[in-house]
């Protein structure tokens, strides 16, 4: 089926449209929008992104292909970053995953089998002054202890 | 020398400390634009600048007022000149790094009315923050303070009620570390990946979708209000290196191993000593510190033991000669004379007892990860690096192989289209070369992975 975007989306795209002097400025913007409607970047999402933009599907799929946030395939309902970078690590991230992994009954990469919980590592996601830490969607928390994790968890898998 | 100060960092913790009625309040609003640009030409502000020595705060520590001067100047009466671009890079991703997060989320307004100033000065209509797609409330804060300004007319086709239009706009990123490099940042804003360009063309000639640009820092946009509202100079010599051109105050970040991290405010120059005991109450466990990374992972770490050689009395580092590198002042060209970098001010502490293997296969990870993989030397070399650590790590990597790390850094060095490459070999070849004993370790036995630790206090 072809990828569409809703009304109130279609209006923020002609928004973004007006702050560039190119059109294919807003790729990077308009596949934010889309992922954030559709969970992630299907090959009908690239078709409806480059037919926008006037680009070719080639490029919008170079771009997705490069940037980390950018699914290339269906995800969980919640994305749970660990960061794992060295200052995180210096303080404990490793613990924070192997405690989300055996919490979670996954490993890194993975998605839990009911499709609510994708868990995965992160690099330095510029918190390292609170770590160890994570980003559970939008939301950092920072500061992690292993009460505070559990509680986080436990509410992702209600 | 530690000297605290507040100038970028009144308004943290306050109740609502983003809304425009704190920064009303605690900061003079948005007087400074409003003087600067009804009543400074485009040249008197670039000079003006230049005295403030502002060293870029993302790293390089390219001096701010210098680089707005190389924008072409205002083109003559009857000819039509490209648009001009500033763009301010909050693309923070460095490991270790952790400070412009909290301007935006803690003092956005400082952010716009620094762009407002700067957008200015280089004769730009237009100016993108680019921040790094995860930091969500960073945006969200950032899109709050530019409503708020256009609804006070700073924003918009007349400003103040100069006919001089400027528009600040968010632009998000979507997850890669290379994307704060500069010209990978123009591809990535113009809608392509982010691989970095060839210099020259340079930004201020042909930047962002081939117009003058300027690319800086946003710790270096949001510093500009203060500095213009006390005099530049007076700015600049708030700082402890005033007299070598290195001004004003930063941010500084503590993270790693000590017992109080977080981000301070003080006058440039303060040491790797008094930040970590003084400004990080100590080490975890009041144990030694094995190394710190000085200002970010590209950056190579120091030890304790280092000493300051500067024997002839003309250096800038004389007074320093034969003293511990922890008891010099954090500066551009301090860091920089004692092999290493400054960067982005944000020191990660680590302790006694840590592996120095582990730390490096960790960093190496992270650049094997992030490295946009056009050029041959880092897209190999640094997956290369990483490899080889983790061999080491599992006790199977021969002598030849920890001398061959040596070998694959030195040819990143040097050899690629931007500065990642020396981002990762520099940092690698300073683990190697001041770590060799533990290195050895693993081949000759002594060290297993099951020994090693990164943390010193078990995580609760």
């Amino acid at each position: 089926m072809p990828f569409a975007l809703t009304p109130e989306r279609e209006r923020k795209l002609q928004e973004l449209l007006d702050r560039y002097p190119t059109k294919m400025a807003v790729t990077l913007p308009l596949l934010h929008l889309c992922q954030e409607q559709a969970g992630y970047i299907s090959e009908e999402t690239m078709q409806f992104v480059a037919k926008r933009l006037d680009v070719s599907p080639a490029h919008v799929k170079g771009v997705v292909t490069f940037y980390t946030l950018f699914n290339q395939h269906p995800v969980g309902k919640h994305q749970v970053w660990v960061c794992r970078t060295l200052p995180c690590a210096l303080r404990g991230a490793f613990d924070v995953i192997e405690h989300c992994e055996k919490r979670l009954g996954i490993r890194c990469g993975e998605t839990t089998a009911d499709g609510k919980v994708t868990l995965r590592t992160a690099e330095c996601l510029a918190s390292c002054g609170t770590a160890p830490m994570m980003q559970v969607d939008k939301e950092y928390h920072e500061n992690l202890t292993r009460a505070r994790l559990d509680q986080i968890l436990a509410k992702l898998l209600d | 020398m530690l000297k605290r100060t507040d100038y970028l960092t009144r308004v943290y913790g306050k109740p609502e400390g983003w809304s425009l009625a704190t920064y009303e309040r605690e900061m003079g609003g948005y007087e400074v634009a409003r003087r600067v640009v009804t009543t400074m030409t485009r040249e008197q502000v670039v000079d003006e600048a230049k005295k403030a020595n502002v060293r870029g705060r993302g790293g390089a520590g390219f001096p701010m007022g210098v680089k707005w001067g190389f924008m072409p100047k205002a083109a003559p009466p009857g000819t039509v000149a490209k648009p001009h671009y500033l763009i301010v890079n909050a693309d923070e991703s460095e490991p270790g790094t952790h400070k412009d997060r909290t301007i935006m989320e803690l003092n956005p307004h400082a952010c716009i009315e620094g762009a407002i100033i700067a957008s200015y000065a280089i004769g730009a209509h237009v100016a993108y923050i680019y921040v790094r797609g995860e930091l969500d409330l960073s945006m969200a804060r950032l899109e709050g303070a530019i409503r708020e300004a256009r609804a006070k007319g700073y924003l918009g086709k007349t400003p103040f009620g100069k006919d001089f239009p400027i528009e600040v706009y968010v632009h998000s990123g979507a997850g890669a570390y290379i994307c704060g490099e500069e010209t990978s940042m123009l591809n990535s804003i113009e809608g392509r990946r982010g691989e970095p360009r060839n210099k020259p063309p340079f930004p201020a000639n042909a930047g962002a979708f081939g117009c003058p640009t300027t690319v800086n820092n946003l710790e270096s946009i949001a510093s500009v209000p203060t500095a213009f509202g006390m005099g530049c100079e007076a700015f600049s010599k708030l700082s402890a290196l005033h007299s070598i051109n290195d001004g004003g105050v930063r941010l500084y970040g503590l993270n790693g191993h000590v017992k109080k991290p977080g981000v301070v405010e003080l006058a440039v120059g303060p040491t790797l000593n008094e930040l970590i005991y003084d400004v990080g109450g100590g080490v975890l466990g009041d144990r030694g510190v094995m190394c710190v990374i000085p200002g970010g992972s590209s950056t190579p770490v120091l030890r304790p033991s280092e000493t300051v050689n500067a024997p002839d009395p003309k250096s800038p580092l004389h007074p320093w000669h034969g003293k511990s590198v922890f008891d010099l002042p954090l500066g551009v060209d301090t860091m920089r004379a004692v092999g290493t970098m400054l960067g982005t001010c944000c020191v990660t502490v680590i302790a006694e007892g840590t592996d120095p293997v582990w730390c490096m296969q960790n960093l190496m990870q992270f650049y094997r990860h992030e490295s946009c993989g056009q050029c041959t030397p880092c897209r190999e070399g640094g997956a290369w690096l990483e490899r080889v650590c983790q061999k080491l790590l599992d006790g199977k990597a021969s002598m030849q192989e920890l001398d061959g790390l040596n070998e694959i850094a030195n040819g990143i060095m040097g050899n690629t289209i931007c500065a990642f490459g020396e981002g990762t070999a520099m940092p690698a070849l300073a683990f190697l070369q001041k770590f060799r004993p533990e290195f050895e370790a693993y081949v000759r036995g002594g060290r297993t992975r099951a020994d090693a630790r990164l943390t010193v206090e078990p995580w609760r």
